[in-house]
């Protein structure tokens, strides 16, 4: 086996977070492991966040807070489940919970993709700013809130309020749209929406979903700009 | 006629002319009133309070030979580069966005050449505010506009921003005038439309998962940068004791004097507590957590003198911060651009649309025009001599109370002007000896109890 394809194991039982990190963050800039896998991850918080690497992380268990925040490049893989705030900020490179995810998936993300197999809580994609987020179970309330640009496809159900104040970020949901939020409107799936929502499937690697099953939404537009007839709105 | 003009026309204290326009402009459009600058209502403040300086009991230092020092360093707990300054006073945070690119250039270039740090705002970090500052921090805002992890690298403290002394539990506001090309960009925002940050935070709820972002950051950076928190004066014993426990390197307490770019009028005047009563607070919880001078207290909110940054430190503060005071010294507001105030509406001495985006200075603006009117050399001199005179100001008062250092400033350096003042910041009253508040005081406690029996 050529040292490449070898798999770094690190035990978080025994190592501290900080040196795993610290020795992800080194491939920045130094050659080492393109293959890790974290054991005993017993939720801990901060987990391989930060990376700006093409690696990949398997991480054999469930991790806390902020899994995988800021990443760039690197792919990252939780077999488990994940608690608030993954893939924070995403930049770039792909994230992948195979379990459910608590708050905040993909918050406020740039770039990449995040895949939850199971479901994602409140605030999925809240304030997203061009991360593709693909859900494969439901979502919860108040989901893709100003949502800016980049795309989320929900292969379940979403919670109330979904899209509140929401900007130009594409929404494609699967299932029941428990309310939508504020200037949150239904739209027409035409074409290229479509190609839109096969192409996220697919990214997602995700086969048993019909991609005609999904309805579209997005900004009616109408609170872009301060009009008082508007204000109950707000 | 003439000699009884205004005598027979009786101004109401209640509907005064102000408030009486206030009323016609709501009337006729429709919306808040959304202006810039800060709080214009008169509370208690530094002003309030006066320097005992020395006397047979206590004697200064000389003026020009003897040493007054002025160095902090920012960041101490646990950060493994702390922020080092050459002086007790930083730039507030101010967005790329609501200033113009060559307002921020000169931000840095002012703040850089007398060796202190300048901060960014709602809408990230431009290239030109990192070269032209050394010492720069970087905001982590609600909205995150702009936010990366290498821009989070490339800071040299990074500031989580709960509040800000204008309006604690507001988010942001940038309106669609303001939204060019450029800041759209960085925003990942459509150009031209009213943007509105949001004022909670997307990832993070109460102190505990507070500790819990302070973490993420510090990891993301392998510990090496100092984290700040800022927090707008209200709750402000609670809120500190709290970003203490969450692991806060350095307290930001912005008073509701604290300028912004664009807030609602009602939000600027009507929430938060001043600067004067929040500092003790702060410093009261840091003490009792056995944190001050561990975890560095800075503070902004009406910083305009040499004597209010004096007065700030001896209340107990490690440094402080100026916004307002730092675009008034390079330009903002100047009598030479009265007539274009004019044409607007204001005047020199008045200008409060920083909204607007059509600020003659070119400070406040996105427009390529306005902006070229403003030149950073210049701003960024002016903005060095005004930081000079600040420290040598409170320099001069520390000396003459003795000090070597302007962090040797004590409250007992202090009295007050004013009962509220007093009161707030925990100062006796000037002339009032400690024996006279005993006897007042029993005088109250035997009224009391006359009462209540």
């Amino acid at each position: 086996m050529s040292v490449a394809a070898a798999v770094e194991t690190v035990d978080l039982a025994v190592t501290p977070l900080r040196e795993l990190n610290q020795r992800l963050h080194d491939l920045a800039s130094e050659p080492g492991p393109r293959h890790w896998r974290v054991v005993n991850p017993n939720g801990a918080h901060a987990i391989a966040c930060g990376l700006d690497a093409d690696v990949e992380v398997e991480i054999d268990g469930h991790a806390g807070y902020y899994c995988a925040g800021m990443n760039k490049r690197a792919t990252v893989t939780v077999h488990g489940n994940v608690s608030t705030g993954v893939a924070e900020n995403l930049m770039s490179g792909r994230v992948i919970v195979e379990g459910s995810a608590s708050q905040s998936s993909g918050a406020t993300g740039r770039g990449g993709l995040l895949v939850v197999h199971g479901d994602a809580s409140a605030r999925c994609g809240i304030s997203m700013k061009g991360i593709d987020i693909v859900v494969r179970g439901n979502v919860g309330h108040l989901s893709a809130f100003m949502a800016q640009t980049g795309r989320l496809l929900v292969c379940g159900d979403a919670g109330e309020a979904l899209g509140d104040s929401i900007y130009e970020a594409r929404l494609y949901v699967a299932g029941i749209v428990n309310g939508l939020g504020a200037d949150c409107v239904e739209k027409e799936v035409r074409e290229e929406h479509l190609a839109e929502v096969r192409q996220l499937l697919a990214a997602a690697e995700i086969t048993d979903v019909e991609p005609m099953s999904f309805r579209r939404y997005g900004s009616a537009r109408r609170l872009y700009t301060f009009e008082i007839d508007n204000a109950g709105a707000y | 006629m003439a000699t009884d003009a205004g005598w027979g026309l009786r101004e109401s204290y209640l509907y005064d002319r102000r408030v009486i326009a206030e009323i016609q402009r709501a009337a006729r459009e429709g919306i808040y009133d959304i202006r810039g600058f800060g709080a214009k209502r008169k509370v208690p403040h530094f002003d309030d309070l006066l320097f005992l300086g020395a006397s047979v009991s206590r004697y200064p230092l000389e003026g020009y030979r003897e040493r007054c020092a002025t160095d902090v360093v920012l960041g101490t707990r646990f950060a493994k580069r702390p922020l080092e300054l050459a002086i007790p006073v930083t730039i507030a945070g101010m967005s790329f966005g609501a200033l113009s690119g060559p307002a921020k250039e000169a931000l840095g270039r002012g703040a850089s050449e007398v060796g202190t740090s300048t901060t960014t705002g709602d809408g990230g970090m431009t290239p030109e505010e990192r070269e032209h500052s050394t010492l720069l921090v970087y905001q982590l805002l609600p909205s995150r506009y702009g936010m990366n992890p290498d821009d989070l690298r490339r800071a040299d403290a990074i500031e989580v921003v709960v509040g800000q002394g204008a309006k604690p539990g507001g988010g942001g506001m940038l309106l669609g005038h303001k939204i060019s090309d450029r800041v759209a960009a960085m925003r990942n925002l459509p150009k031209g439309i009213d943007q509105r940050s949001a004022s909670r935070h997307p990832d993070w709820t109460g102190p505990d998962d507070l500790e819990i972002k302070l973490q993420e950051l510090r990891e993301i950076t392998d510990w090496q940068k100092p984290v700040f928190v800022k927090i707008g004066a209200s709750r402000t014993y609670y809120d500190t004791q709290l970003a203490v426990k969450a692991g806060a390197d350095v307290i930001v307490l912005d008073g509701m004097q604290g300028g912004t770019a664009a807030t609602q009028d009602v939000f600027i005047e009507h929430a938060g507590i001043p600067t004067l009563a929040a500092i003790p607070l702060a410093v009261e919880a840091l003490q009792e957590l056995g944190m001050h001078r561990q975890v560095q207290l800075v503070v902004s909110g009406g910083i305009r003198t040499g004597a209010d940054v004096a007065k700030a430190l001896a209340l107990g503060a490690d440094a402080v911060s100026i916004g307002v005071a730092a675009l008034i010294a390079m330009g903002d507001n100047a009598p030479e651009h009265d007539e274009d105030y004019r044409a607007l509406g204001s005047a020199a001495g008045f200008y409060d649309d920083w909204q607007a985006g059509r600020d003659p200075t070119g400070i406040s603006t996105q427009d390529a025009d306005l902006a070229a009117r403003f030149d950073p050399e210049l701003g960024g001199r002016r903005l060095a001599n005004y930081l000079r005179v600040l420290t040598l100001e409170a320099q001069t008062l520390a000396r003459a109370c003795g000090k070597s250092h302007v962090h040797n400033l004590e409250p007992e350096d202090l009295v007050a002007l004013t009962i509220e003042a007093s009161l707030m910041a925990r100062v006796p009253l000037a002339g009032m000896q400690q024996g006279l508040l005993d006897e007042l005081a029993d005088r109250v406690a035997v009224r009391l109890a006359e009462q209540t029996s």
